[in-house]
């Protein structure tokens, strides 16, 4: 018998609504250790108050949700550092150098060896020779390679990417995909990434999960997603769901 | 339980440090508001020296004020500035998904603001000694516990006004610099309580810092013990310093129900 895959996130019926306002509805879902999970929507779906409230910036209105078997929110600390996060749209101080910034949040993670560290991932995603540079000057690529050196800095076991390669030029971007393909690959690493580059989703995310008006309407793997939808690439999928461009079961995910 | 890991509070320190040495616009801030104070009234103290009814003591106390408030103020500012260059720089969220606890987040902010206002003091008082030979190494040890009250006064402030910010976002920005200056008419800073009208001094024996800068005009005037305004300024700041502490974690926690600490970290 097959040893069974550690559970890393479990989320528990997910409720969060905003006065009447409901941004996320009975969302469930669970992501085993090693998997990279793509969570999809269009604006206003309820990716960003997903990850934010994983994250701990956003209290939950009911439902459960665990990381590590550990309540996030009450175990904060023990929970966010085996975590880390990065974020096309989170910049790093922009009056630092890119060195001194690493060093800050290696210290704020308890890394050991930070000088080693942090060398090795400048290296690893080709940025050495910006060491030096201020962080605010970086290209968006560039800046995009420093804030992944940073979410690697503590080796974490479970990584948040919230659409990382946003506003790359496609070259700089495949670049980034192969990369963080390669570093999951060898660390085994679970990675929870939102993006709207539907590539990235494709060679990067074992699974799928489509948040439409806050709920999960459709959840595997993107082949199993083409199949429901009836739909060639999951860029079709994704703007037939945001079109309202598909039969009320699937949008109401009664069909998964 | 974590509170505060030493390891921590460092890492943040050295962010405040790379961002202050780095601007000399903000270095300027530190210090440029302090000098100009100083400069100004000491002269417009030393024009009244010539008027007839001038107390000869009235310059003391108007640079040991000066130099009271400042450290009130610098106290203040070093947490509720220290986040808005956090917000402004975009990098809170970064900050608040790290595995670092609030205390050590404020405890850093109490650090960068206490060399903050050693070296403002510093330079404040070598600028007293110059233009107006005020001899701060010739005050009495006295001063000390009252220049501690201050310090805890305005990292209350601080919190204070971080909360205001968690709770009504960008447009409370400006209470990071207003604050002080709303509470100076009526702590005392340059004229007794018993200026003010009947009515408003009440209100003034309210406030920790008339305690300090009452028992600062005692002391420098070379009489008076100060015990008793000792011990109320420690009383009182101990309420408002507990008091705003629980503040603040409600204001946080607020923050993150209405989901209003997103929106202002992202």
């Amino acid at each position: 018998m097959a040893a069974e895959v550690e559970t890393i996130v479990s989320v528990e019926n997910l409720r969060k609504s905003f006065g009447k306002a409901v941004a996320i509805e009975d969302v469930s879902f669970q992501i085993r250790r090693g998997e990279v999970v793509g969570l999809l929507g269009a604006n206003g779906a309820g990716k960003s108050t997903t990850i934010q409230i994983l994250l701990g910036l956003i209290a939950l209105t009911s439902g459960k949700i665990s990381i590590f078997g550990m309540d996030p929110w009450k175990q904060r600390v023990a929970v966010l550092s085996r975590c880390n996060f990065s974020s096309a749209y989170v910049a790093l101080p922009y009056n630092l150098k890119v060195i001194e910034n690493l060093d800050v949040f290696a210290q704020l993670y308890g890394v050991n060896n930070r000088k080693k560290k942090i060398n090795d991932l400048l290296d690893l995603f080709e940025v050495g020779h910006l060491a030096a540079k201020m962080t605010g000057g970086l290209s968006s690529g560039e800046s995009t390679r420093v804030n992944l050196c940073k979410a690697l800095l503590n080796d974490p076991e479970f990584l948040l990417l919230d659409e990382p390669t946003a506003s790359l030029d496609p070259d700089i971007a495949d670049k980034v995909r192969k990369l963080l393909a390669q570093v999951q690959a060898e660390r085994q690493m679970t990675v929870l990434y939102t993006s709207h580059n539907m590539r990235d989703v494709q060679e990067l995310c074992q699974r799928v999960l489509f948040l439409h008006q806050g709920k999960i309407i459709a959840e595997g793997s993107s082949q199993a997603i083409l199949q429901q939808f009836g739909q060639e690439t999951l860029e079709e999928v994704f703007i037939a769901i945001a079109r309202n461009q598909v039969s009320s079961s699937l949008l109401s995910g009664d069909v998964k | 339980m974590i509170l505060v890991r030493p390891g921590r509070v460092m890492g943040l320190c050295h962010r405040y440090f790379y961002i202050y040495t780095r601007s000399g616009f903000r270095l300027l801030d530190v210090v440029f508001w302090p000098v100009m104070d100083l400069i100004v009234w000491g002269f417009v103290a030393k024009y009244f020296m010539r008027l007839d009814s001038a107390n000869p003591t009235a310059i003391t106390f108007l640079i040991g004020a000066i130099i009271f408030f400042n450290i009130l103020n610098r106290a203040q500012q070093s947490i509720s500035v220290s986040f808005l260059e956090d917000l402004w720089s975009r990098n809170l969220l970064n900050a608040f998904v790290a595995p670092i606890t609030v205390a050590e987040f404020v405890a850093s902010t109490f650090v960068v603001g206490l060399t903050q206002i050693f070296a403002v003091a510093l330079i404040m008082s070598g600028l007293a000694f110059c233009l107006y030979t005020f001899n701060i190494l010739t005050i009495s040890f006295a001063l000390i516990p009252l220049f501690l009250n201050l310090l805890v006064m305005g990292w209350a402030l601080g919190m204070f006004t971080t909360s205001l910010i968690f709770r009504f976002g960008h447009q409370a920005e400006a209470l990071a610099w207003a604050v002080p200056f709303l509470i100076q008419p009526i702590s005392a800073v340059f004229y007794p309580v018993s200026v003010l009208p009947d009515w408003l001094q009440p209100v003034a024996y309210l406030v920790p810092a008339t305690y300090c800068f009452e028992g600062m005009r005692a002391v420098l005037s070379g009489h008076g013990d100060i015990t008793s305004y000792l011990l109320t300024a420690s009383a009182l700041n101990l309420f408002y310093f507990l008091s705003v502490c629980l503040f603040f974690a409600a204001m946080l926690n607020n923050a993150r129900e209405r989901g209003a600490l997103a929106k202002l970290v992202v």
